[in-house]
């Protein structure tokens, strides 16, 4: 039993619904009890879908339980393909239904009708969200196709010379509910075309159990999102040999590396590799001497693995920022992130516990936060800018303008929506420099509440529980003084780095110059 | 009874469970904690229902039962002890813990009760424990409120002292401004159950006289009754009308002359009509479909009739206490058409085939039904509004009009374009 205030992700099931969601002519009959039906206003309310999820909910109640709930599930099964009429049906049960183990998959292809029917099983009390969505995909996708195996040779990226026509790819992964997916999947199509690549399939968004047929017209498979197209991928590249690939587009060096890849999958000449520098106007803004003051802010970054490890990439490598802490809620890609956390010299954080990834953020002391909407929460209490670049979102990670991540203007997007919260973080240092000057109009609020600007907050929060500090050192009234002149977003740093300074050198009080000698020291 | 038509539907259904109603209970008593024991469905839901973001750390939790938690029930319990150890270590100021049954703990047949007498005797003195079951096989949303009440009721002392109990949450504002007008009334002993410190809970007995503010409560008051209370038979406070029937029929049980009501609740009723006006020209003679949700629709459907002029389509409701609506289903115009439980797709069909101009449903259909031209308003705000009392009428009817105001704004073209 796990206690859990607040979950990064839902159960398996939900999962299911956002593949069931982004398809079309699919129907998803799911046994379930009432209540379970909350889920609708994920797609609904977030995602601001005009059509109900199809999703038929059995939604059984005690009363049933002592009856025939087997029956109550063919009846909804029933009713569910004669209204909706699916081309594909999708059955499976959430949580409770599993327990009373009616086997609602089996009973849907006993009913006679002659569609696929796919069967899912997802554990509810060991997975979650990615995983279910992952394996609802993988399962719809080899249900549509296990037919087609045997009679299929394996498939040659080179195929579409022989057939003398332009390369075809199916792109992977996106799906309702994922981070500008949307968007993603219109700047990678553009991408792909401009290089003479056309788009065979894009699934599950937008597409039908048609097209999850058609996959193999493609040379190869875009993973764009591994969390849920991987499993699905590497079925289709053992079964009919296509290859897929492994860089996620996302910033300016993995998106060339990222074309470079299809091309070399495809066999394809690499003709305009210069003019791709200059695509994006990341590289030139992050070397506009304007961008000097984001050499080595400390950033902090935790959110699903695909967009974490991309994030740390950019921060380091194309804005020049230090990363101070990494994190994942994705056990899934939990590995990938340890060995980019590697690389940048910070520990993992490999948590669901939302609690324990804010506590990361206080000690890393960072400048930037880039994580979920709940590291926007966080972020927001401790007065830290920040950025929401993962899942799990909010309706305005749903926005109305085209923002994708992926590709040239997802650079684009990126440099805007990282730097400009930190240009306020340059602000919030001007009010709290400027504020006692004459001209200081006392209205002039911080953007970050009040957290921000209050003086002597870091020291006032120990001094409320009795304490000068937690080490028992004592601050003398020098010391305080300078602390309050060292900008807010470092100074839960300076002092923790002066205390341990003290500690070092065995300095019962820290004055002002304490302060310096500890600085000095660690600089 | 007028001449309302039942119907009852059975079939798929789209309403909220019972540990939705965790979202306001907790903030009704700032010293509670809820522990539900369920599933990471649980948690998500609760999450996805109340904005859990923007607490630190809210006052609730899933304990989210694990597949080594299915394998035997004795380790549950075991596990279950330490994350409640665990809880309280990091959050002593929590005087009561609610264990929070649900769909997968009532199914493996957890037994809450006897984890929670055990939890009691080891924290006497310290934290409470009660348990009740907030599950979706058990409960439609608000009535996960009514187990809560019911489950506290054991712990309230018997007092033969004459008061006045007011029986469901309200927000904090309406429920000091009902006090007030029964103290103007003559009404001095006045208690509210739930109380706003989960310790300090009414005492009870044969002279308290329980006026219910919320019509979900049908367990609480067959227990208030056991233990020797007298309901008071009323419509329930939303809108003037109700709120005034409610008034009166409290002021009978305690002998206090009506003309005596009028004289104090009259003024308020003059001003609340005067507020009201604006709203009714936009409600008058439009159709309202209310689907079921917050059991709170046949209330809203009296109101929103008499007071507002709105034609009812339908009045769908989770299910239906007839002995405790009694007096809400009498002010309701003849032929209305009621309906009991739901098949959601076939009650779809109706609201399509009957183009209502507005549509009171859950978050999940708002915004289809919107993409289809139906304007809607969501049921879960009736239950974090203050929505109670004369005072209150023209905010209830605000609710209601406002999606039609804006509907009219975005189609009406009021710039001319050369």
């Amino acid at each position: 039993m796990e206690l859990t205030l607040w979950t990064y992700e839902g159960p398996p099931h939900v999962g299911a619904m956002r593949i069931a969601s982004s398809m079309k002519d699919i129907h998803y009959v799911l046994h379930a009890p009432q209540g379970d039906t909350y889920a609708d206003l994920l797609f609904t309310m977030i995602e601001r879908r005009g059509q109900r999820p199809p999703v038929t909910y059995t939604t059984f109640q005690a009363r049933d339980l002592g009856g025939d709930t087997a029956e109550l599930v063919k009846k909804n099964i029933k009713e569910a393909v004669e209204r909706f009429k699916p081309k594909t049906l999708l059955v499976g049960e959430s949580c409770t239904a599993e327990l009373i183990q009616d086997q609602p998959g089996a009973l849907a292809k006993g009913m006679g009708f002659d569609m696929p029917i796919v069967n899912l099983e997802l554990p509810a009390y060991s997975k979650k969200e990615n995983w279910g969505a992952s394996e609802t995909f993988y399962q719809l996708t080899r249900t549509l196709l296990k037919e087609k195996v045997s009679s299929s040779e394996k498939i040659s990226p080179l195929r579409w010379k022989e057939l003398s026509r332009r390369p075809k790819v199916n792109i992977l992964g996106p799906s309702l509910l994922g981070f500008r997916c949307r968007d993603d999947v219109i700047e990678i199509q553009r991408i792909l075309s401009e290089q003479g690549i056309d788009t065979n399939v894009v699934a599950p968004l937008g597409a039908s159990p048609d097209d999850i047929e058609r996959l193999i017209d493609a040379e190869i498979n875009i993973c764009l999102y591994p969390e849920i197209a991987e499993a699905s991928c590497e079925w289709l590249k053992r079964n009919f040999g296509m290859e897929y690939t492994n860089t996620i587009p996302i910033g300016i060096k993995n998106t060339i590396e990222f074309i470079n890849e299809v091309h070399k999958k495809l066999d394809l000449p690499f003709t305009n590799k210069e003019e791709l520098e200059n695509k994006s106007k990341l590289p030139w803004y992050s070397k506009s001497v304007d961008s000097n003051y984001l050499t080595g802010k400390r950033v902090f970054i935790f959110g699903d693995g695909t967009h974490a490890i991309a994030a740390a990439k950019i921060a380091k490598e194309e804005l020049g920022f230090e990363v101070v802490g990494l994190g994942t809620y994705s056990r899934e890609m939990a590995r990938q992130v340890r060995a980019t956390a590697k690389d940048l010299n910070v520990e993992a954080l490999i948590t669901n516990n939302y609690l324990e990834v804010e506590d990361a953020m206080k000690k890393a002391a960072p400048e930037l936060v880039l994580g979920t909407q709940m590291e926007r929460h966080s972020a927001k209490r401790l007065g830290i800018p920040c950025s929401v670049i993962s899942t799990p979102m909010h309706v305005q990670d749903v926005p109305a303008r085209y923002s994708p991540q992926m590709g040239w203007e997802g650079a684009n997007v990126i440099f805007d929506d990282w730097v400009h919260p930190l240009m306020m973080g340059l602000e919030e240092h001007l009010i709290d420099m400027f504020k006692h000057d004459f001209e200081f109009v006392d209205g002039h609020q911080s953007h970050l509440g009040h957290t921000a600007t209050n003086t002597n907050n870091i020291l006032n929060s120990d001094e409320k529980k009795g304490k000068n500090s937690k080490v028992g050192i004592i601050w003398t009234e020098s010391g305080r003084a300078e602390l309050t002149k060292v900008p807010f977003f470092v100074r839960g740093k300076v002092k923790t780095n002066t205390e341990k300074y003290a500690i070092l050198r065995g300095i019962p009080e820290i004055s002002d110059e304490t302060l310096y000698d500890a600085k000095a020291y660690f600089s | 009874m007028s001449k309302v038509e039942f119907n009852k539907e059975t079939g798929p259904r789209e309403v909220f469970c019972g540990l939705t109603s965790i979202v306001w209970l907790h903030r009704r008593m700032p010293d509670a904690f809820f522990l539900v024991v369920g599933s990471r469905t649980c948690a998500h839901l609760i999450q996805s229902a109340a904005g859990v973001m923007i607490f630190a750390e809210p006052r609730f939790g899933t304990a989210i039962l694990e597949e080594k938690d299915l394998a035997g029930l004795a380790d549950a319990h075991e596990e279950l002890d330490r994350v409640v150890n665990d809880l309280i270590a990091r959050r002593p100021e929590i005087k009561t813990l609610f264990l929070v049954g649900s769909c997968p703990s009532e199914v493996i047949k957890l037994d809450l009760a006897t984890v929670a007498e055990k939890l009691n005797k080891r924290f006497l003195g310290q934290v409470r424990f009660v348990n009740y079951s907030g599950s979706g096989i058990e409960t439609t949303f608000t009535q996960g409120e009514d187990g809560a009440l019911k489950a506290l009721i054991p712990l309230m002392e018997s007092s033969n002292e004459e008061k006045l109990l007011l029986v469901g949450t309200l927000a904090n504002n309406v429920e000091d401004r009902f006090k007030k007008i029964f103290k103007n009334l003559g009404i001095s002993n006045i208690e509210s159950f739930p109380p706003r410190q989960s310790t300090e809970l009414p005492k009870i007995g044969k002279n308290t006289k329980v006026l219910l503010t919320q019509p979900y409560l049908s367990d609480t008051v067959r227990d208030l009754k056991h233990r020797g209370c007298e309901i008071i038979s009323a419509p329930f406070p939303l809108g003037i009308e109700g709120s005034t029937e409610w008034f009166l029929a409290a002021a009978k049980a305690f002998k206090i002359n009506e003309l005596k009501v009028h004289e104090i609740i009259s003024p308020l009723i003059n001003r609340a009509k005067l507020a009201l006006e604006s709203h009714k020209e936009i409600l008058k003679g439009k159709r309202l479909f209310l689907l079921p949700e917050s059991q709170l629709e046949i209330s809203l459907a009296r109101f929103l009739h008499n007071e507002c002029e709105m034609d009812l389509v339908e009045v769908g409701t989770p299910y239906l206490n007839k002995d405790l609506m009694k007096e809400e289903i009498n002010l309701l115009p003849d032929n209305t058409k009621i309906v009991e439980g739901q098949h959601i797709e076939k009650q779809l069909d109706r609201v399509r085939e009957s183009n209502p101009d507005l549509v009171v449903c859950g978050m999940g259909l708002a915004n289809p039904l919107e993409a289809e031209g139906i304007s809607t308003k969501w049921s879960i705000e009736m239950v974090f509004s203050p929505i109670h009392g004369i005072d209150q009428a023209a905010d209830l009817a605000g609710l209601f009009s406002k999606p039609l105001r804006r509907n009219q704004i975005l189609t009406t073209k009021t710039l001319v374009t050369h």
